[in-house]
């Protein structure tokens, strides 16, 4: 597991300068929707296999960050790298213009996303949601995706599934299979958007197994908004608490946990608790 | 170019007459849409001679206008104008379609609404008149005005029983003078000026009423 | 009846003409349909422009205009004769594919977002993200108003009459002339237009259970022939 670095504790709200050996990095980042601000000139970067939680209350902007990433938004100002390429906007020249489309195509390879509300596609089978896009997008053989498919519905333990239809599928079966969709992709950064949010109690520890065994036996880069703090604590190397668009306390998951400095951490995860999470 | 200007603006006069005679049948017919298909959407909720309306009424509904204008016209006594003919027969026609629009809206009125006239022991005509139809009728509106705009349309086919509205004007004129690109077009105007609005306002009316 | 019966193999002659046009004219509107009503999604103004010029022009002219000036204005335009049938085929193909471009478009805009931006989280094209999830879950919102605008598109095509081709009306008004029997002349025609109807209907029934299947949305009647009968949801309204 690549090491999670000596970034982990400091100020990490504050500016630091990007450095090389960064796979994601936030170079003071904002984003408006209308005259409201979800991310307020933010900075954060992300090592390669670094597994990174953000927490905090809702509208605190992690979730933008997640789908800005996946390109499903655009930066209101600042720039996002992503393995040193500029994310959105691209290089003409030494200026940087908005990116176009099949600039974001070629950027987005790497990146996976699984969503709160798992969006199987409910117009094909398990196989077919799971062998598509490799097929179609990536070139893969009929054959080579099936097997890629096979392999991961038994990774997430569904492999008798393969030929139903996504809402024959109880929740948490369908989020493994969106894990397992996502996964397909062969990403090098996974994106987790509250994965377990949208599913019954007794339903999310099966998903939150299926993730662990993805931390444990892969190297791909993981950032995770959720309100599981036992998971956070298990899986990641660092945690980041946002508040009002801004991170209020970085540090890795004992730290947070075990001990915030921030007052605004310790309400949100006093409330996160009293909220039986 | 081949455009005669000064033909067509001197025969706008007689195309402009012919639009008259489509708007008319129109609204007449429009007219009878709205009671008749009131009427029919009514009678449905009657057990066997509902259900026979209907069959009548998906019979109308399924079958051309076109076929149906030309056989009442050869049935009716020659003392009844064409015109009189068109506008029936189109008013008949699309009263098939209002009713569906009125029983959809007539559904649409919560289970509640015909519970609680009942309990207030309200006469059908009360409870139709004050409580069901008010509901119904609000929220179909923009489905309704979509049915004038489409019978609109529809109007020019009353040239098949020798009614001179906007197209048949134009036919007669055209064919004297050899103008008939000229006609035509100008008659695909007349229809895009009136239809065109006409959807805009649709439009919104289905805003203020689909926000209820 | 005895009457019907000797001049059935005429009117199935005018019925075939008629069922030839139709299925001409549902062709020429769905493939404008689907033209239209995808570049009217689009997110360039162009596109959508001139998607809304082609239906709120076509949408806004009647089929019988559009006829009148494809058979007679068009060749003293152009010096170019188009046959009846084509006339006829291409006006309410135009027309109705108007209206169906309007259904296209509202059906591709009813795919939730969320479909939307899982195909950008697995880095599909634009062409991928249509052909793959878009229009096979659109596909399914669109078959009960595409059922009712064939039916438009089929009690339209009886204009040709007025153009001198040969289909069920003009057979009905050839015997009516012929013999003067005007009740079963036309009872003969309206009969078959309706019986055509009723098998599209059927027609459309079958696709849209099977759009829904695809979906995984079984139907719980339990299916079969019979459940066909049935309509699967009152039908509100009709195709205009």
């Amino acid at each position: 597991m690549p090491p999670s670095d000596n970034r982990a504790a400091p100020a990490a709200a504050d500016t630091d300068t990007p450095d090389t050996g960064s796979l994601i990095v936030f170079d003071q980042v904002v984003k408006r929707f209308g005259d409201l601000t979800v991310l307020d000139h933010l900075d954060f970067s992300v090592a390669p296999g670094e597994r990174v939680t953000l927490i905090g209350p809702s509208g605190s902007g992690k979730t933008t960050i997640l789908r800005l990433l996946m390109t499903l938004e655009k930066v209101t100002e600042g720039t996002i790298l992503v393995g040193g390429e500029p994310f959105s906007h691209m290089r003409r020249g030494d200026r940087l213009v908005p990116a176009s489309e099949s600039y974001l195509r070629a950027r987005r390879k790497t990146i996976g996303m699984v969503f709160q509300q798992f969006n199987l596609f409910p117009n094909m089978t398990v196989r077919k949601n799971l062998t598509e896009a490799p097929v179609h997008v990536l070139g893969l053989g009929k054959e080579e995706a099936n097997a890629r498919a096979e392999e991961l519905l038994d990774l997430v333990g569904l492999s008798d599934k393969i030929d139903a239809h996504p809402t024959q599928l109880s929740g948490g079966q369908q989020q493994r299979v969106a894990i397992a969709r996502a996964l397909a992709m062969r990403p090098e950064i996974l994106l987790l958007d509250e994965v377990t949010s949208a599913l019954d109690p007794e339903l999310v520890a099966g998903v939150l197994d299926v993730l662990r065994t993805v931390a444990e036996t892969t190297d791909i880069t993981m950032l995770c908004v959720t309100h599981e703090m036992g998971f956070a604590r298990d899986v990641s190397n660092r945690v980041l608490m946002f508040d009002q668009g801004r991170i209020a306390e970085a540090g890795a998951p004992e730290e947070i946990f075990g001990d915030p400095k921030e007052e605004r951490t310790k309400a949100f995860l006093r409330s996160v608790l009293d909220n039986g999470y | 170019m081949f455009w005669d200007f000064q033909w067509t603006w001197e025969v706008m006069p007689d195309l402009l007459q012919g639009l008259k005679v489509t708007v008319q049948a129109t609204l007449l017919g429009y007219l009878i849409a709205l009671v008749l298909g009131l009427g029919v959407a009514m009678l449905r909720r009657v057990p066997v001679l509902g259900t026979l309306v209907h069959a009548v009424m998906e019979f109308i509904r399924t079958t051309p206008l076109l076929v149906q204008l030309v056989f009442v016209f050869a049935l009716v006594p020659s003392t009844v104008t064409a015109l009189t003919v068109g506008i029936v027969v189109l008013g008949v026609h699309y009263s098939a379609y209002t009713a569906e629009v009125y029983r959809s809206g007539i559904e649409g009125v919560a289970k509640g609404q015909w519970e609680a006239a009942r309990a207030l022991s309200l006469p059908a005509y009360r409870t139709w008149g004050a409580v069901v139809l008010p509901q119904a009728i609000r929220k179909v509106i923009p489905a309704l005005g979509n049915y004038l705009i489409a019978m609109f349309k529809d109007t020019p086919l009353l040239l098949a029983i020798t009614v001179t509205e906007l197209l048949a004007m134009a036919q007669r004129v055209g064919n004297d003078e050899f103008r008939i690109v000229e006609a035509y077009t100008v008659v695909g105007f007349l229809f895009l000026l009136v239809s065109i609005p006409s959807a805009f306002i649709i439009r919104r009316l289905e805003r203020r009423y689909a926000a209820v | 009846m005895e009457f019907l019966i000797e001049r059935l193999p005429l009117y199935l002659e005018g019925a075939w003409v008629t069922v030839q046009l139709t299925a001409g004219g549902i062709a020429l509107a769905f493939v404008l349909a689907m033209f239209f009503g995808i570049l009217g999604t689009r997110s360039g103004r162009f596109p959508r422009a001139v998607s809304t010029v082609y239906v709120e022009v076509f949408r806004g002219i009647a089929a019988l205009v559009i006829m009148f000036w494809m058979a007679y204005a068009l060749p003293i335009a152009t010096g170019f004769q188009l046959e009846g049938r084509f006339a006829a085929i291409l006006a309410v193909g135009l027309n109705l594919g108007a209206y169906g471009a309007e259904v296209v478009r509202g059906a591709i805009n009813a795919v939730p977002r969320a479909q939307v931006e899982a195909t950008v989280a697995l880095n599909m094209s634009w062409s991928q993200r249509m052909r793959l999830v878009v229009l096979p879950q659109a596909w399914a919102q669109m078959l009960p108003t595409f059922g009712n605008l064939s039916i438009e598109l089929m009690k339209a095509t009886a204009v040709v009459y007025l153009i001198g081709v040969a289909d069920l009306t003009a057979v009905a008004q050839q015997m009516r002339q012929g013999t003067g029997e005007t009740v079963l002349a036309f009872m003969g025609a309206l009969v078959l237009y309706y019986l055509i109807a009723q098998v599209m209907i059927l027609g459309i029934r079958l696709l849209e259970r099977r759009a829904n299947r695809r979906l995984g949305r079984i139907p719980s009647d339990g299916g079969g022939l019979l459940g066909l009968l049935r309509p699967p949801t009152p039908a509100a309204g009709g195709g205009k």
